[in-house]
């Protein structure tokens, strides 16, 4: 009677440990949010561009990137991810693909054929942050960031009520 | 009358106080109405406490008395007499709570001032709406009405719940995502009164505050023609600088400035921005320090907000709000 | 004086036929109705200490305007999990505690009726707590308040796992309750001594039963209602988007329709407490027991019609507002009555002043100012003006604590001689109670002030000319005497616990059975379960009749008829065992696997089955 116990206890401990880091572990990168960001402008910041997206992952800059989507107006070329006078950026691949480091760049300095270059007008954080949303938009990918109100891949307008 | 006057006295070291932030300071006849509900509960209910507290003092300081029959009784008939008393001065008190509701919540007639309020994330867009519509006024964070004339708010929200309030005219009314709701204004006196967000709504739910001016009204249609007009031009060469700095950075992006091109709608229109009393909802002064502080850094100062930081190099910014100062 | 040798005989077979299991592994597979009741009391206080921290933390920030001790996004996480805490885990797990601890034994038998099932229940509520607070520990607590008002607590303005773990500890703790809702109710019902008809029931009893039932509807409302929450943020359903046809209000009505019933379910236990108080201080059973027992039950019935008064500035038609207003206003008729037959029961005796009457006393005082401020806010234009101001703080803090925690204070120290065997310290509870009382009134008493001028609720700083400064202060002030009773309670219950003077089986005299065992019961309860002929059963001059019979070499129980407690028949109930706690394991993994990965649900489902089984099958055999 008392073996079956024993191994019971170890799997507990197991199976609490596995909790424990399961609830923490993800749970600080993907939950933290810093609010007092520095804020170089894209212009000098290029330079020293750092080689990967410090959001990676980041539930909070998801949603902000999807705020800072619509605020810049991103949306009025590529819609939701469908495209429209831009390429739909919910393609499989993209034509300049699907780097965060290739992203950034097309947003700080444009791109030939309409891609407008952002530098001096969006600080490098935010950039970052659009990067983030962008490859949420990935058709095949399960959305990292639950869809929020309407128009996530529907190429529609401001956001209006449907009634 | 005098039941304010003797509660107002009771009061008195409260009213220490800034007086004019508050539900008890009162600047129209709703909240006069909702100020003198509150005292007749008050005191209905302060009545009926104290008694309780001063029976159950007897009862726990009086003498042992044997059981009789005759005690059972008489306690039975005093525990019947309070709950039929407490009944009906609860329905005294239901009736009188109906009556004021419907008061303060009379239909206004077409001769009201209609204003539209949208509620953003942590800043308010006001709208006075016109026929023709490009004469409608679009302003934020600071709304002037007519004294002696009835508001209409139509209030909704562009994100999360929000909450209108400004304690000193009536109660408080929810601005709610795809639904619009309406509240009344009825401003009696001259004055400036302080509104603020009453529904929590993210980060700077704490500095969601706005400015209520009520004004003499022929002062009112001064105000609105004035706003009505696109921005005014730059002054001199250092203002004309400045406005070509608002055009290059990433303000252009969010807040528009009527005839100069900047169409922006997701931050305040900054059309008259200088004609406003405060900055960041209701946070700072309008002046040119903490203007430039804001345009600098408004994180460090209401962290959160969707305003990012904007590290203009120094004769920039300070052309920039040399420009913005000068929009009346 | 010994005890007879056929007594000694049959107390030997007793124990070894109820006996629990010593050490860790015995805690585990603990079924007793002592054990799991004193377990919630005791976790609900670690909450409760937790809360407290927080909310220190909050009136620290408070004290000064502009204070930056906290940032916005802390604060929100901060203020979220003090009022998850004190909600979820201690206000209502306290009074299942104390449920769970008496009921059994007031009603005279020999434990509830669905064991392990209770012992799941306990399990469940534990783990929902350590998951909340180790995410919160990772930089992930919920933010968005209690009560999560969406669109603020939606995918898009709430990202990441934050309110996903409200949304889970909402099924961790509520199934918790509804589970020990099940076991009070069956055991009021079933298993009550024979001879104690419903209306000799002690009052208490009747407190749990109304307050258990209440449960049963009030729960399945937030476990829907979070549930529905958790399918708009997960699987991207559009309840509440009005973009796409949902309703925000729909939350609304939805959560308020559980969270108005909640604090009733809080309170009503406390009325129960403050009944065996009275009538064991007094030495005189509480008057109008017929008109308090209906006041109950009117209370839970009102409690289901009050909602919307949380909702009164969303612009809802006046008159459905107005009824809302009648029921709010009418809900303090049957308590009202409850507090007058009180009056009245303390009305001629000559009351013992020991520290439970004294919490009675600050209940009176605290509980009726709180009715006050109710009453105002029940009032359509009064609650337009104060409504998520502070005035609403200070209104909920004087009766959730002046009308929930000094009652379990008293009744903690009413039944600590009973639960432990020892007597706490008469000193150390005066001085308690009053840091508790002037500290309490010096903290939420300027809220209402506050209220009026304007501050409203769950900011997390303000601008320092606005005219709140010194309120606040004084305010954050109290915090401190607060927080110094609060000590001095737990320094008198762990001082007594060791040194305490041994305490008797009866102290006070009271007239309900479970003063007729010893202190601390015996696993079994009573060595034979009393007759009761009527409601103060240890006032009746006599010594009590008892059955015999009952089997001493199974775990037997006596089943009575649900209105007469006249005996039925003699039932078997469930031994201790380990498969409630691995069940409740194996189900918590599946939850809180599907705040990350939804395939987590299903599999914890599939997996606890064969815990299921074995629980329902294996009979441990002593």
């Amino acid at each position: 009677m008392c073996s079956p116990f024993r191994s019971l206890s170890r799997l507990r401990d197991v199976l609490l440990l596995g909790g424990v880091l399961l609830a923490v572990g993800p749970g600080c990168q993907r939950s933290s949010r810093t609010l007092l960001e520095t804020a170089p402008m894209s212009a000098k910041a290029e330079r020293d561009r750092p080689a990967r997206n410090p959001y990676e992952d980041n539930a909070y800059a998801m949603t902000e990137g999807q705020r800072l989507y619509e605020w810049y107006n991103c949306s009025g070329c590529h819609a939701r991810g469908g495209g429209g006078i831009g390429p739909p950026l919910m393609a499989k691949t993209w034509r300049y693909g699907k780097e965060p480091g290739g992203i950034y760049t097309s947003i700080v300095e444009g791109r030939p054929n309409g891609m407008p270059s952002w530098r001096g007008k969006m600080p490098e954080y935010q950039v970052w942050q659009i990067v983030t949303y962008v490859q949420t938009l990935d058709a095949d990918r399960s959305i990292a960031s639950p869809p929020g109100p309407r128009e996530e891949h529907m190429q529609a307008g401001e956001g209006a009520s449907s009634r | 009358m005098r039941r304010t006057a003797w509660s107002a006295a009771l009061l008195l070291p409260f009213t220490a106080c800034r007086a004019s932030y508050s539900a008890l300071d009162t600047a129209s006849p709703e909240a006069t109405r909702i100020t003198n509900l509150h005292w007749l509960i008050l005191w209905v209910t302060g009545v009926v406490s104290l008694a309780v507290i001063a029976a159950l003092a007897i009862a726990l300081t009086r003498r042992r008395t044997a059981e009789t029959r005759a005690g059972e009784g008489r306690r039975a008939r005093a525990v019947a007499a309070a709950a039929i008393v407490s009944t009906a001065l609860l329905l005294w008190l239901l009736t009188a709570s109906v009556l004021a509701g419907r008061a303060v919540a009379t239909p206004v007639g077409p001769g009201a001032l209609r204003i539209q309020i949208v509620g953003h994330q942590w800043w308010w867009e006001v709208r006075y709406p016109a026929d023709p519509p490009s004469d409608t006024v679009i302003t934020a964070n600071e709304i002037h009405v007519p004294v002696g004339r009835a508001v209409l708010l139509e209030l909704s929200s562009t994100d999360v719940i929000h909450s209108f309030w400004v304690p000193n005219l009536n109660g408080k009314k929810d601005l709610i995502p795809g639904r619009p709701t309406r509240h009344l204004l009825r401003p009696e006196r001259t004055g400036v009164f302080e509104g603020r967000c009453a529904e929590f709504c993210g980060y700077q739910h704490a500095h969601m505050g706005f400015v209520l001016i009520a004004e003499e009204p022929d002062r009112f249609a001064t105000w609105l023609a004035s706003e009505r007009r696109p921005a005014s031009e730059p002054i001199d060469a250092a203002a004309r600088h400045g406005r070509e700095v608002f055009l290059s950075s990433a303000c252009v992006s969010c807040h528009a400035i009527r005839g100069i091109g900047a169409f922006g709608h997701k931050a305040p229109d900054l059309t008259h921005l200088a004609s406003r009393r405060t900055i960041g909802s209701a946070m700072l002064p309008n002046t040119d320090g903490p203007l430039a502080g804001w345009i600098v850094n408004s994180q460090h100062i209401k962290p959160g907000n969707h305003m990012p930081p904007n590290l203009l190099p120094a004769d920039d910014l300070l052309d920039l709000v040399s420009y913005l100062r000068g929009l009346r | 004086m010994s005890a007879p040798a056929w007594e000694e005989k049959e107390r030997a077979e007793l124990a070894r036929t109820w006996h629990e299991r010593e050490g860790i592994l015995g805690r585990i597979v603990s079924v007793d109705h002592k054990t799991i009741g004193r377990r919630y009391i005791i976790t609900a206080f670690g909450f409760f200490f937790l809360g407290g921290i927080e909310a220190l933390l909050i009136r620290l920030q408070l004290a000064v305007p502009e204070n930056r001790i906290l940032n916005p996004d802390l604060y929100n996480q901060i203020f979220t999990m003090h009022g998850t805490t004190m909600m979820f885990f201690f206000a209502v797990p306290v009074m299942l505690g104390l449920g769970l601890y008496f009921v059994p034994l007031m009603v005279g038998t020999r434990n509830i009726p669905f064991p392990r099932l209770n012992a799941v229940g306990y399990w469940f509520y534990l783990f929902g707590g350590v998951y909340l607070y180790l995410q919160f520990l990772g930089n992930g607590g919920p933010d968005a308040g209690w009560f999560d008002y969406v669109p603020l607590a939606s995918s898009q303005y709430s990202t990441g796992h934050r309110v996903d773990a409200w949304v889970q500890i909402i099924n961790f703790t509520e199934i918790s309750a509804l589970i020990v809702a099940a076991s009070i109710i069956v055991t009021v019902f079933k298993q009550r001594a024979p001879g104690m008809s419903l209306n000799r029931i002690p009052l208490f009893v009747w407190a749990m039963l109304v307050s258990m039932v209440m449960v049963i509807f009030a729960m399945p409302a937030v476990i829907f209602t979070a549930g529905s929450l958790n399918s708009d943020r997960t699987i991207g359903t559009h309840l509440f988007n009005p973009a796409e046809g949902g309703d925000l209000l729909l939350w609304q009505h939805t959560f308020w329709f559980f969270g108005h019933p909640e604090v009733y379910i809080i309170f009503l236990p406390a009325l129960g407490i403050i009944s065996s108080i009275l009538s064991a201080f007094c030495r005189r059973e509480v008057f109008g027991y017929t008109a308090m027992v209906l006041a109950l039950v009117a209370t839970a019935f009102l409690g289901f019609s009050l909602w919307v008064h949380h909702m009164f500035a969303t612009g809802l038609p006046q008159i459905g507002e107005s009824f809302f207003t009648a029921a709010s206003l009418m809900i303090a008729i049957p308590t009202g009555v409850q507090m007058f037959c009180w009056v009245a029961t303390i009305w001629g005796s000559r009351p013992r002043w020991e520290p439970p009457l004294l919490y009675v006393v600050a209940f009176f005082l605290l509980f009726l100012l709180g009715g006050m401020t109710g009453v105002m806010l029940a009032s359509v234009p009064m609650d337009l003006q104060v409504h998520d101001t502070f005035f609403v703080v200070g209104h909920l803090h004087y009766v959730l604590i002046g009308g929930a925690l000094f009652p379990v204070l008293g009744g903690l120290t009413f039944w600590f001689p009973k639960m432990t065997g020892r007597m706490l310290s008469r000193r150390l509870g005066f001085w308690s109670l009053g840091f508790l009382f002037v500290g309490f009134n010096m903290t939420f008493f300027p809220m209402h002030e506050l209220g009026f001028h304007g501050m409203p609720r769950r900011v997390y700083t303000y601008l320092p000319d606005k005219g709140w400064n010194f309120w606040n202060l004084v305010s954050s002030i109290g915090t401190v005497l607060l927080a110094i009773g609060v000590v001095l309670f737990l320094v008198n219950v762990l001082r007594s616990l060791y040194r305490g003077a041994r305490a008797p089986q009866n102290p006070w005299g009271a007239e309900t059975l479970e003063w007729a065992t010893e202190s601390p019961p015996p696993v079994y309860n009573f060595l034979r379960l009393p007759v009761v002929a009527s409601r103060s059963p240890l006032w009746e001059g006599k010594e009590l009749p008892v059955v015999t019979g009952l089997a001493l070499d199974r775990r037997e129980v006596l089943v009575t008829g649900a209105l007469d407690g006249a005996p039925s028949h003699r039932e078997e109930v469930p031994g201790p065992s380990p498969w409630p706690f691995v069940a409740s394991i194996t189900m918590s993994v599946g939850l809180i696997g599907s705040v990350f990965n939804v395939w987590w649900l299903p599999a914890g489902f599939v997996v606890s089955i064969p815990p299921a089984v074995a629980w329902y099958f294996t009979e441990e055999k002593p």
